[in-house]
């Protein structure tokens, strides 16, 4: 059950098409995953439908429509998506992950903790964090916003709990300790503006080596 | 009751929203629309051309939205800072795409402009940002999933309420709305033109959406 879920802001921002790419990976998981926020940035999609349907038209071509036609001609028609094959990762993310998840390049960024970083741009980057069971991630701040969302297991901060599917929104006023639950290793995928400040030391000197 | 024929409309005929787009287009389009058909709205014709598109693969049916809906994409490409050739080009490619991707529309969960506006967007960011794009898993719809004619014309309606509410916005905050879309905000702009009457649609989707997820049980 999802209890923690996207906000207008970032559900607006990437139905204008205005995330940084690291970003709109955790929003378009965590939409794969819930119809409530689905349905949601649908409404903003339409919003979007409204204003360019009411908005100054632009002349096209006078070849246009001729050249729209022979564009069509070159090109197939795009077959019907194939029903989701078993798998803890959303459609969306396995796009960046190899075919075989037992290959994913895990790298420890100390105190147990693994990740796989998957884009990272001067804009924002985005990882994959694995946390053993019953484990903290190290205490960090950040310089901008942190978005999580929850793939397996679950952990609690200092505020709440977040389980499979549920987002969590963080800001550079954020300072958390996530404690993975006990039972089973917590995995999550993390969308940072900037890259993330561990405060304790271990990872600290770490950082340049991860290029977290 | 719905059978009562109606004019098509598509420029809204209230005052306010012809001051949003300028009274002499809209007075433009309301009589081209009519000319098109008298009994049907314009939102019906244009579901029934992508229908066509779909099953007959009926290029006059394109044409018709193709004279309605490119100038808009290139306007739309164009105000979002993509220049006059380039969105011409774009503008092409949405359209050549609108016909591949007739069968994925579906008219429960958004309006054509609605669908023609995602993927404008989407082509507007492999344009501009030169970045992955990535979407949500799509939900796959066929004839089993069709939906219930009377769920197709609550949408409509939901749809066009949304369309009239934006309208009537106060000028200020449909400015910030409009600059969001066309990509001129910072993230904590866009916090400020959130807000929005969405609640009443966003049920409509989410009736689609579960009637999906049933049938693909």
């Amino acid at each position: 059950m999802i209890t923690h879920h996207l906000n207008d802001t970032l559900l607006m921002a990437y139905s204008s098409g205005n995330l940084p790419e690291a970003f709109a990976l955790v929003v378009a998981s965590h939409i794969s995953l819930c119809d409530e926020c689905r349905a949601r940035l649908e409404s903003f999609d339409a919003v979007g439908g409204s204003l360019m349907e009411a908005a100054p038209s632009e002349p096209v071509a006078i070849d246009s429509f001729a050249a729209v036609m022979s564009r069509i001609g070159q090109s197939k028609a795009m077959p019907i998506p194939a029903p989701a094959r078993k798998s803890a990762y959303p459609a969306p993310l396995r796009e960046y992950l190899p075919k075989d998840e037992a290959a994913i390049r895990w790298r420890s960024v100390g105190m147990g903790v693994r990740q796989a970083v998957l884009t990272n741009s001067k804009e924002a980057s985005v990882r994959l964090l694995r946390i053993p069971a019953g484990c903290a991630v190290p205490d960090h701040g950040h310089h901008g916003m942190e978005l999580t969302l929850v793939l397996k297991g679950a952990f609690r901060d200092e505020i709440d709990r977040f389980g499979p599917g549920d987002i969590e929104i963080a800001d550079q006023d954020t300072h958390h300790t996530p404690v993975a639950e006990e039972g089973e290793d917590c995995i999550c995928l993390t969308a940072t503006d900037a890259p993330l400040k561990f405060n304790s030391w271990l990872p600290k000197i770490a950082q340049p080596f991860l290029g977290i | 009751m719905l059978t009562e024929p109606r004019q098509p409309d598509l420029a809204g005929g209230t005052p306010s929203r012809s001051t949003y787009i300028g009274a002499r287009e809209a007075s433009a389009r309301k009589s081209k629309a009519v000319s098109v058909t008298s009994e049907k709205t314009a939102e019906a014709i244009w579901i029934d051309c992508v229908k066509r598109i779909d099953r007959e693969r009926d290029e006059s049916a394109f044409r018709l939205l193709f004279d309605h809906f490119a100038p808009r994409v290139k306007g739309f490409l164009m105000r979002s800072g993509v220049d006059a050739a380039l969105a011409e080009e774009c503008t092409q490619e949405v359209m050549a795409t609108l016909w591949h991707k007739a069968h994925l529309f579906d008219p429960s969960r958004a309006s054509v402009a609605t669908w023609v506006f995602t993927i404008a967007r989407n082509r507007k960011i492999d344009t501009l940002r030169k970045q992955r794009r990535p979407e949500p898993e799509d939900l796959p719809w066929g004839p089993e999933a069709e939906p219930e004619p009377v769920e197709i014309v609550s949408f409509q309606q939901e749809s066009e309420k949304l369309g009239e509410a934006l309208a009537q916005l106060p000028a200020k905050q449909r400015e910030l709305i409009e600059r969001a879309y066309y990509g001129d905000l910072s993230h904590s702009e866009i916090a400020d033109a959130t807000g929005l009457p969405l609640g009443t649609i966003k049920s409509r989707i989410r009736l689609a959406l579960e009637r999906l997820r049933h049938t693909m049980k």
